[in-house]
């Protein structure tokens, strides 16, 4: 086989101290052949120095003199080596409970893990430590090897017994691909060679193990996401995207969206140094050039348009904290996520986690090495896949303003919505929301818990979107009687009072109705956190901006209803002539005319207001309120 | 190439390309050290892959002690004419002046002088705040330990005791002032990847990689080339069938004893080799810990 041609296996090691992990590395690189005469006799040279009866292997490892002087692994180090079917890297990790922030640096990129465990001592807590680690960054295989079983009488009840213990352990954590290997790496046991002195093992050895690992399924071919790090433009004839496929396949002739302009277009070509493509995929670095001339800069994201990250500015996130100094929650970090750069605010600490028993503690900041869950305001909007699904998407780090140290290593979850969270957050005093210079933001006076028991019925946002004329506006009026009637407190925001006042400096480029959007949506949460039932008639065509108000209420609060009509129905009933004007060209950027819209994919609800009568329309959402326990029966 | 399947070599490439675009979107003055060597070479086929089909976005620059060997000298002026790169030379003028030499002041020394002390002075001269490297982690033990970002004080120092974690693929790339930083797109090439690179990509390397009978001088198991400047007996002169596994200054650059007059035979030897790829250099074997100390006061 070519070299070349070969797959790429990338695992990290890691084992408490004396756990033999060195021993182990050096024995795989001695057996496979990779370790230079020279640099075996640098090694022989300090083992004979330090007194030791044979050549510590272990030594080739330590490439820092402070390391070799302590006997000890401070820093991550990479090695390589090959077989005939695979060639791999490793990423050497101290074990040490102060160096957690190197284990996250070394198994951030790792498709397996390593983790030594002393047959002799059996699960330490470090071995846990390093479990949990390795389930929170999603190394999707995982390696126990049980060292030093020569030093045991290569006794298989000990084997089993660690075995037991860790799987009891395991189970906790989210890790599918667990395998148990007896070892010896001092004497080669089931390192390369199958061991003759443990016949009770039936297993691989390590090595077949590293060698047969299936990781093309790790990968995530289906999400196609691309952030744009750089824009080559040779000559006026050619504006091309560079980035890399982190994750999905992308063909020439594909309909994709930018984010966050939400502009739809699609790939005109795929291009590298070596030709265009007909196909490509993660984990790919390509040039995409686009049929249409839309704005693309850094930082932005291509997608496929019928399969979109989620985007929000209030997110939640596991964080290993790596700095010497403390996380505030006052200071504006720099969170790094994909090809973007955006400051953001510490709003929440969930919990923290306490590694050793993984129960959930409380805290007031992380300190160096502290892993928890904490909850982040960005000041612009992101677009993110949960990591458990992406982990290019799904992971950031945090930048010291000041230092520019990178100081934590995230990975999201979601996005902040759940209404439990959202509850804390008023009593917490918590800010989730993009707010101007020197303003405080107080927690409510009264809590929505309180105004809904007083309501009577909950709070929450129905929003209308749809084309102009299609009926969300007279829906919506007659719906609010009916609650009127049932005595519910509500809020009609109707697109064309909100331009005539709040918003009367804004006109209808896209930029504009984002922000009409944007205001309207921090309207309707303030009236939503005064216990309202809000109704919204807006035509709000652009997913992205929908996408923005539904991130900030919770999941179950925020009803989009998807008013639909027949644009030539609409034209026909065009209720205040916009249609006319718009066609005669006096109304510029007119949504179904001259600006796109763009339907939900998934709304709550969807009204044909083609078939059915206005009078039906209400009822289904009444039934809807009701059904979901938002007004009573 | 098969779609799911992305062979070893092109994965290692995209994460290379992938890392000079960060830095060329985020730095304000890049540039790429180039020492007319094999990673060199690759490294060159790689910004120009990042970049196509626009020219890659930053100069390179060459710091010459003036000990090179011929062939380099004239590589690197029809490599650059060809591909259209521009090129800086910068020297340290003053000590080249004195006949700094490292028989003379030592090898650590004339390093320290001719290539560190010249690094950084052109560093500051042109106000680079990144600087592209085209070493390997694998080549050498200290730098095992080093980020793909390694970042430098005001004095060009490395701290391997306080690097930045770096984490997936995302970059810190923010720097304090007078900091700088080394970014080392080819960390994750063997020597091997790298030959394999370069018979995949036709990529021209310096003649002198090859096999050929040359006149050298044994000195401490090393086969020093000969030159006016280092040769102090006439008579210890052999001629022997070498080549250069990897190419640094004349008088602290040895050959090896090698048949290897073709890429595919390079590739075998290297698969074969018994002994790491800077056994020839006698740089690396002044201590234990020489290229660490070299790394912490600016080396490369």
């Amino acid at each position: 086989m070519h070299s070349g041609e070969k797959s790429l296996l990338r695992f990290t090691t890691t084992g408490s101290v004396d756990d033999g992990k060195s021993t182990l590395i050096g024995r795989l690189l001695y057996e496979t052949k990779s370790i230079y005469d020279d640099q075996y006799a640098a090694i022989e040279k300090t083992s004979k120095k330090k007194g030791l009866p044979e050549v510590d292997l272990a030594y080739l490892l330590d490439g820092l003199a402070a390391e070799r002087e302590q006997g000890i692994t401070i820093d991550v180090a990479h090695r390589y080596f090959e077989t005939p079917r695979r060639k791999f890297i490793i990423t050497d990790t101290p074990g040490h409970v102060q160096y957690t922030r190197n284990m996250v640096t070394g198994a951030s990129k790792a498709d397996c893990a390593i983790i030594l465990i002393d047959a002799r001592n059996g699960m330490l807590t470090q071995s846990k430590r390093h479990g949990f680690i390795i389930s929170l960054l999603q190394i999707p295989h995982l390696i126990v090897a049980i060292n030093k079983m020569d030093l045991v009488d290569y006794a298989g009840d000990v084997f089993n017994r660690i075995v037991e213990e860790y799987e009891n352990y395991s189970q906790k954590l989210d890790i599918h691909d667990i395998v148990y290997i007896p070892v010896s790496a001092l004497k080669g046991d089931n390192v390369v060679a199958r061991s003759k002195k443990m016949p009770w093992y039936n297993g691989s050895t390590l090595l077949h193990y590293l060698e047969n690992i299936h990781v093309a399924a790790d990968r995530n071919l289906v999400d196609f996401r691309f952030p744009v790090q750089y824009v080559i433009r040779p000559h006026s004839d050619f504006r091309g995207f560079a980035g890399k496929i982190v994750s999905g396949t992308i063909t020439p002739g594909e309909e994709v969206v930018i984010l966050p302009s939400g502009k739809t277009t699609s790939i005109k070509s795929v291009t590298t140094y070596d030709g265009d493509l007909q196909e490509a995929s993660s984990p790919q670095s390509v040039v995409l050039s686009l049929t249409d001339e839309v704005d693309v800069s850094r930082g932005d994201m291509i997608v496929r348009k019928k399969n979109l990250p989620r985007i929000a500015n209030s997110l939640e996130a596991i964080v290993c904290w790596m700095d010497e100094k403390a996380m505030t929650m006052t200071t504006p970090y720099i969170m790094k996520h994909t090809t973007k750069s955006v400051k953001v605010r510490i709003t929440k600490i969930v919990y923290r986690i306490d590694v050793d028993t993984l129960h959930r503690k409380s805290a007031d900041a992380f300190l160096l090495n502290d892993i928890g869950r904490i909850e982040i305001s960005t000041s612009t909007p992101i677009f993110f896949d949960p990591y458990k699904i992406n982990r290019a998407t799904g992971s950031f780090i945090l930048i010291d303003p000041l230092t520019n140290n990178t100081v934590a290593a995230g990975m999201i979850r979601d996005a902040v919505r759940h209404i439990e969270d959202y509850a804390d957050m008023q009593t917490e005093g918590g800010d989730l929301r993009r707010k101007s210079p020197h303003t405080i933001w107080r927690g409510l006076n009264i809590e929505l818990a309180d105004r809904e028991k007083q309501n009577g019925h909950k709070a929450v946002v129905l929003w209308f979107t749809g084309l102009s004329g299609a009926g969300k506006s007279t829906i919506a009026m007659d719906l609010e009687k009916r609650l009127f009637d049932r005595n519910c407190k509500t809020v009609l925001l109707d697109g064309d009072i909100i331009r005539h006042g709040l918003c009367s400096d804004l006109g209808f480029s896209p930029a504009d109705r984002e922000e009409n959007i944007r205001r309207a949506g921090e309207v309707a949460k303030i009236f939503f956190e005064h216990g309202n039932i809000v109704l919204c008639t807006f035509i709000s065509p652009f997913k992205q901006d929908r996408a923005f108000v539904r991130s900030l209420f919770p999941e179950d609060r925020f009803i989009e209803i998807y008013v639909h009509c027949n644009i030539d129905e609409c034209h026909k009933r065009d209720p205040n002539g916009l249609y006319e004007k718009a066609q005669s060209g006096l109304i510029k950027d007119f949504t179904g005319i001259s600006s796109p819209y763009e339907a939900p994919e998934t709304p709550e609800l969807v009204l044909d207001t083609e078939n059915l009568s206005l009078r039906k329309c209400v009822d289904v959402l009444e039934e809807f309120l009701v059904n979901n326990s938002l007004i009573p029966q | 190439m098969t779609f799911l399947n992305i062979s070893y070599l092109r994965q290692l490439e995209s994460e290379s390309i992938h890392i000079m675009r960060e830095v060329a979107a985020e730095f304000k003055n890049p540039v790429m050290l180039y020492s007319v060597g094999k990673d060199s070479s690759v490294m060159v086929r790689l910004a120009q892959k990042a970049f196509y089909p626009g020219k890659f976005p930053f100069p390179l620059m060459h710091i010459d002690t003036g000990y090179k060997f011929p062939e380099m000298y004239k590589f690197r002026e029809d490599f650059c004419q060809k591909i259209g790169a521009r090129l800086i030379v910068e020297k340290n003028e003053e000590w080249i002046a004195k006949g700094c030499h490292p028989l003379k002041e030592g090898v650590d020394k004339c390093c320290s002088h001719l290539k560190t002390g010249a690094l950084l002075d052109a560093l500051r001269k042109h106000g680079f705040d990144a600087a592209f490297g085209g070493a390997r982690r694998e080549e050498e033990k200290s730098r095992a330990k080093e980020r793909v970002f390694s970042l430098r004080d005001s004095f060009g120092q490395w701290d391997p005791k306080n690097q930045r974690p770096e984490l997936w693929d995302i970059y810190n790339t923010r720097i304090n002032e007078g900091e700088t930083v080394r970014i080392f797109p080819l960390s994750n090439w063997t020597e091997q990847d790298i030959w394999e690179y370069i018979k995949l990509e036709k990529i021209p390397v310096v003649p002198i990689y090859f096999a050929l009978q040359r006149e050298v001088i044994i000195r401490n198991g090393i086969l020093i080339p000969v030159s006016s400047d280092s040769v102090d007996d006439h008579k210890k002169v052999k001629r022997i069938l070498c080549r250069f596994r990897s190419l640094g200054c004349i008088p602290c650059t040895g050959a090896i004893a090698s048949e290897a007059t073709t890429i595919d035979e390079i590739i075998n030897e290297v698969r074969a080799a018994k002994k790491s790829e800077r056994e020839n250099r006698v740089i690396d074997l002044t201590s234990d810990s020489s290229m660490e100390q070299k790394k912490k006061e600016g080396y490369f």
